[in-house]
């Protein structure tokens, strides 16, 4: 009897504990309205991405469609349009790099299929009740075919390279765009109710796979396009935070937080495209997470919309210690759990001052020693990067063209200064870009700290030019593969973390690794296989790989990429690194 | 350079294995002062850092690793870090090499010299040295020569010299050390000294493999070592060692280098230098202290010709490749790489199989002049044969040998009975040839009647010295011999009776020949395969069955391996009669000895070669590994306790009575 009384008593202490929990999670908080259509008929604000993405967009390849690398009729390198700094110039050492790096040659080419022939695509798989519902809801959707095509792959080579070849797997069968966190409420409820399969998309910036359509899955699939939940819905300049639709792509919050004298300071590489919901969704790492912090150093809420109901937390606050955080599941989920719809993030007052600057090392041996003793330090400026030699003369291959003797005399005598006056070879040297952030004075104060460190490591300072271009050819790097793939040339970036004291050895054997793999499986010419240190930790770093080659002669390029890849993979395991630091990797 | 290839081209089925050239002819033809002072700029590994030998220590002093240990020793013991750091830095002294070019250019120099004068000719396969020039390049590099003289640490070094390869760092025993002005001149030519037991000794062990470890990370030469640990006295290669080849593999698995290269090199003399000493050793007299003055009177060994020597540079193996699927390298990921740590069960048993592969390798390419064919042919005929029949048999013989894969030095155009003159004419100490007649040669009964032990232990010397050539030929003949013997044991024909007779047969002679661990079944395969290929044996359904033609093969095979047969029964029957219930470990090889000589003088039995102590302790490793025998230590004493109803079983089983045939089936 007594030991009976004694359990339902602390089966009702459990439950309450339960509902208390519960009730954290499942506030009653008063829906917003849709601050979208509002928006639809705001001719001031620009979009980025369009609801059509194939108005400014390429259909199988990285970016804008008036964005290109080219080589021109004189045989030189251009990137088109206007919308980069780059826009225009001529580069004229990019052939000559390309040509000797790959092998490859300008008269062989390998053009992608012109169009995307829309009747080549299978018609959609309907759920007419889905259908149904849909339509007297309101909510924009489309079958169109190139609707579809877009929203059916991320950026992967396999992806992409399929595309070029005309070729097109299994399609999200309709397109649908919430406008607001209520939408998609509704959205999931009818798909658990009509038995549909939901892909939340956001920038399809993705190079995990996360967005291929199973082949064999047999339910209609819909892909949930949040791009038009792309508002700032509430800044709250006593907390610092700003409560954000998840829709919202990189750039343009960037931008409208400037606006009001904020940012959030989070730039992965891919933030001109990619949007916060997605972030949030793959455990996005940012280029000056040094100062701000990484995606989940940043989040203060999430709302994420599950087939079981609507996932938060009750309050705005910086921490809790109530078991598990929740947000922990959320990240990283890749969509799988739901859909984020809405994201408080900490935001800052815009810095003062920006400072760019760069350093040559004799090796790349001394730079990571350099780049340890300022992680030990904890001095690291928002951004400090590692380019090892070969990565440097990619990046000296993207030089554009001077527009004066003077400049061009001026470099020459710089490289004089560094090749033999401070004995550096150039086979072996490399580089590392800073980015300073802050008050001006603090700005310079720590600017003379690191280059001190680096003078210890035999680190020379090297302009903010260098440091500039630097930062410059992240943004550029996924054109230029689409460039390589005109000429017979594929290649993709992946990533890991690693302790200090593994890098070097991690960073030889991987790269190493590619080159042997690639001549064992009948690649006729060296790969180009390069890394840098991205990100620099207390007890580690983040190291980024490029690896390339010409696939020419090669019956089946994309399966030796993905064969070497993975034995490349194998061998970050192997050598104490994690499968991925930033990219998401939940599928591999 | 003339060339003289082994093989005549039309041999293809050979070929599968490089042609030699001997380097001694252009040395003969040219000064060897210009020789020894010719421009040498060997090519490096691509990887290397440039550093003196000095350096090395330092680093080695300086280490992670070294640092740990010393730290730990010292909370252990309480004594100050300084100390043990002195310590430590005394035991690197005593190891460490001092490369010297010009030490190595003197050496060069009386090399030169000598070699003019004891050999014939030295032949060495140049792709093997091509090879090698490009591996060095590409991966911190291991040499794994085969030991059977002190020859063997001076002919790698001076082959690499001569071919402007990169010299090696070779680990020697401590005993060199005890000659003097000799130590030190192989210091400095590359030498470095571990004691040969350092077991609990956790400093010396970490100076030595954080040396070895720092030499190899740092591409800054090839390190050579001896797997078998010592020089073998019987010409059979020995059980390999895995303690320095898994400090030599540790850079690998923990990521710091890329891959390691393992060459064998198969170094085989056509005369051991150390032949009649060897005998001896093996029959109880203590092998001679290492001494300079010992080394001066050895001259006397320059006025006679020992042929040739081959050495064969075999193909560089990538521990990379042998451990790709076998070994977890993220095993290593979870503690820091200085904190070393005993190996996992993976690991032992990788390196393990590698030692026994290597060693194989070296069997396989080990060169065979057809002398060990009349050597192995007249230990079956103790009393004699006619020169005649002696020469068709080794015809025989040498088509048997090359049907299993033998890599033999006999030219086509050589005819049996010039090759066997030739091999009788090296070997004057050990056969007569004598009215047509040819036998093992026995001292001349003196004026003075002698003992008889003494009589029998010069004639021991005779058959063992003999034994140690017909030993290098065994390799190839092991495993169809013991499907032969297995074929005479088993109580059936059955294929399945046949089988665990063998796989019986192949775990009692585990510690005698180089049977890789747990490669029963291709082992079997192997045997059946070529004893099937010379029509000795029918496979049928169920039953192997000897053929007609095939009995002399099978009983010569049986008969080249009953000595070892033997060995084992005899020790066993010591055991059962001799000992009562346990003896101390060190009179055990005096016991067996004085059992077998008092057997062979009633007459009771007739091989000599079971007075070898090596055959002695190779049976107390078997029967320790078996069960049969059980160490235990009482302070100092160690006693053998013996089990004496499994040593009859083994026996009985040896000598193929079935009776007790079904509990050792069960066994296995």
């Amino acid at each position: 009897m007594a030991s009976s009384g004694h359990g339902s008593g602390r089966q009702e202490a459990a439950d309450r504990r339960l509902r208390l929990i519960a009730g954290h999670l499942h506030p009653r908080i008063a829906a917003s309205e849709c601050k979208a259509e509002a928006a639809e008929s705001d001719p001031v604000r620009a979009k980025t991405v369009p609801k059509r993405r194939q108005e400014v967009m390429k259909w199988n390849g990285w970016g804008y469609s008036d964005s290109r690398f080219l080589f021109n009729k004189k045989g030189q390198a251009e990137f088109t349009g206007r919308r980069y700094r780059l826009g225009g110039l001529i580069f004229p050492s990019l052939k000559d790099w390309f040509e000797s790096t790959f092998g490859a040659n300008l008269q062989h080419k390998s053009p992608p299929t012109a169009a995307l022939n829309s009747s080549a695509i299978t018609p959609p798989n309907l759920n007419e009740p889905f259908l149904q519902d849909l339509k007297s809801m309101g909510i924009p959707h489309s079958l169109e075919a190139e609707d579809r095509v877009f929203r059916a792959h991320g950026h992967c080579l396999h992806e992409i390279f399929a595309l070029r070849e005309g070729r097109f797997g299994r399609l999200p069968d309709m397109v649908v765009w919430p406008n607001c966190h209520d939408d998609v409420v509704k959205i999931v409820e009818l798909a658990c109710q009509h038995n549909a399969c939901l892909i939340p998309y956001g920038g399809g910036t993705s190079v995990s796979s996360a967005l291929e359509c199973p082949p064999d899955e047999m339910r209609s699939i819909v892909s949930l396009d949040t791009s038009q939940m792309n508002h700032i819905l509430w800044i709250d300049e006593k907390n610092l935070t700003a409560h954000v639709e998840a829709g919202i792509v990189g750039q343009e919050l960037e931008r409208l937080l400037n606006e009001s004298g904020f940012c959030t300071g989070h730039e992965p590489d891919s933030m001109e495209f990619s949007t916060l919901g997605g972030w949030v969704a793959t455990r996005a790492s940012g280029m000056k997470k040094n100062i701000y912090g990484n995606i989940e150093d940043l989040v203060v809420h999430i709302k994420m919309v599950t087939p079981r109901g609507v996932v938060e937390k009750s309050c705005q606050v910086p921490r809790m210690s109530t078991g598990p955080d929740i947000h922990h599941f959320i990240m990283g989920s890749e969509g799988t759990l739901g859909v984020v719809t809405e994201v408080t993030l900490k935001i800052r007052p815009l810095p003062e001052y920006q400072k760019y600057g760069s350093v040559v090392f004799p090796n790349f041996e001394q730079g990571v020693a350099c780049l340890r003793e300022v992680a030990k330090q904890r001095c690291a400026p928002a951004s400090i990067r590692l380019m090892d030699n070969a990565q440097f003369q990619f990046g000296h291959a993207l030089k554009p063209q001077v527009s004066s003797i003077f400049t061009s005399f001026l470099d020459g005598l710089k490289k004089f200064y560094i090749t033999k006056f401070k004995g550096f070879d150039t086979h072996r040297l490399c580089v590392a870009t800073l980015l300073f952030e802050g008050d001006r004075e603090k700005v310079l104060q720590h600017e003379k700290q690191v280059y001190d460190i680096a003078a210890k490591f035999g680190g020379l300072a090297a302009g903010e030019d260098n440091g500039q271009r630097g930062y410059m050819l992240t943004f550029v790097i996924a054109y230029l593969r689409d460039l390589g793939m005109d000429y017979y040339v594929i290649g993709e970036s992946f990533e890991t973390s690693v302790p200090w004291d593994r890098v070097l050895d991690l960073c030889r054997n991987v790269k190493e690794r590619i080159t042997r793999e690639c001549k064992e499986r009948g690649v006729q010419f060296p790969p180009m296989s390069t890394c840098r240190v991205t990100q620099t930790y207390d007890a580690g770093a983040c190291v980024y790989f490029y690896f390339a080659f010409n696939y020419r002669g090669l019956a089946d390029p994309v399966h030796v990429y993905e064969q070497v890849e993975h034995a490349a993979r194998e061998e970050i395991l192997a050598n104490g690194g994690s499968l991925s630091h930033h990219h998401g990797d939940t599928g591999r | 350079m003339a060339s003289r290839t082994l093989y005549s081209q039309r041999d293809p089925a050979l070929k599968k294995r490089d042609d030699f050239e001997d380097i001694l002819e252009e040395r003969r033809n040219s000064s060897d002062l210009k020789y020894a002072l010719k421009c040498y700029m060997p090519v490096l590994y691509k990887g290397v850092t440039p550093c003196k030998p000095s350096m090395i220590k330092t680093m080695v002093l300086q280490s992670e690793q070294l640092r740990y240990v010393v730290t730990e020793l010292s909370k252990e013991t309480g004594e100050a870090t300084e100390v043990i750091q002195g310590e430590a830095l005394a035991i690197l002294e005593e190891m460490a090499h001092k490369l010297h070019l010009g030490t190595v250019r003197f050496f060069a120099y009386m090399l030169n010299k000598a070699f003019k004068v004891l050999y014939q000719r030295i032949r060495v396969n140049e792709d093997g040295i091509q090879r090698l020039q490009q591996a060095i390049q590409e991966h911190p590099l291991v040499l794994l020569p085969s030991h059977r003289s002190y020859m063997d640490f001076l002919i790698v070094s001076y082959l690499l010299y001569t071919n402007d390869l990169a010299l090696p760092v070779i680990a020697a025993g401590m005993d060199f050390l005890g000659m003097k002005f000799v130590g030190e001149m192989l210091r400095m030519s590359g030498a470095f000294f571990i004691r040969r037991s350092f077991g609990g000794d956790r400093l010396y062990w970490a100076v030595f493999s954080e040396y070895v470890k720092t030499i190899l990370r740092n591409g800054y030469a090839p390190i050579e070592f001896f797997l078998e640990g010592t020089r073998s006295r019987t010409c059979k290669s020995l059980t390999p060692k895995v303690g320095l080849l898994s400090i030599a593999m540790e850079p690998f698995f923990k990521g710091e280098v890329f891959d390691v290269s393992m060459v064998p090199i198969s170094i085989s003399y056509e005369r051991v230098l150390e032949e009649a000493l060897y005998a001896r050793e093996l029959l109880g007299v203590p092998k001679p202290k290492e001494s300079t003055s010992g080394l001066l009177k050895a001259r006397r060994i320059l006025s006679e010709d020992y042929g040739n020597i081959h050495v064969y540079f075999g193909q560089p193996v990538s521990l990379r490749s042998l451990a790709q699927g076998r070994i977890n390298r993220s095993q290593y990921n979870l503690m820091p790489r200085h904190i070393s740590r005993r190996p996992g069960e993976d690991v032992q048993v990788f390196v393990n199989d590698v030692a026994y592969k290597m060693v194989r390798l070296q069997e396989e390419s080990m060169v065979l002049r057809p002398w060990v064919l009349v050597a192995t042919i007249l230990l079956q005929n103790p009393h004699g044969v006619e020169a005649v029949w002696l020469a068709e048999q080794t015809a025989w013989l040498r088509g048997l040998a090359q049907a299993f894969g033998a890599f033999l030095d006999w030219p086509d155009h050589i005819s049996a009975s010039r090759a066997v003159a030739s091999g009788l004419a090296l070997h004057p100490n050990l056969v007569r040839a004598e009215r047509g007649r040819v036998r093992l040669a026995t001292e001349p009964k003196g004026p003075g009647a002698r003992a008889p032990e003494e009589d029998l232990f010069n004639h021991a010397v005779t058959v063992l010295s003999c034994a140690s050539y017909r030993n290098q030929v065994l390799h190839v003949f092991l495993r169809p011999a013991l499907l032969a013997m297995a074929m005479d044991v088993a109580p059936t024909s059955r294929k399945d009776d046949v089988y665990s007779c063998f796989g019986y047969l192949r775990d009692v002679f585990s510690n005698e020949f180089i049977l890789c661990p747990g490669a029963e079944v291709q082992d079997f395969d192997e045997a059946c395969f070529l004893l099937t290929k010379c029509s000795a044996i029918q496979i049928l359904k169920q039953d192997i069955v000897a053929t007609e033609r095939g009995r002399p093969t099978l009983s010569f095979l049986s008969a080249m391996f009953q000595p070892f047969l033997l060995g084992y029964q005899v020790v066993c029957r010591y055991l059962c009669e001799e000992v009562a219930e346990s003896l101390p470990e060190k009179s055990y090889v005096a016991g067996v000895r004085s059992y077998a000589v008092k057997r062979i003088l009633s007459g009771e039995l007739a091989c000599l070669e079971v007075l070898s102590s090596d055959l002695q302790k190779n049976v107390l490793a078997a029967l320790l590994r078996m069960g049969a025998l059980r160490k235990s230590k009482a302070g100092e004493l160690v006693t053998l306790r013996v089990n004496k109803s499994a040593i009859n079983t083994i026996e009985n089983t040896l000598g193929g009575r079935v009776s007790t045939q079904k509990p050792v089936l069960a066994r296995l």
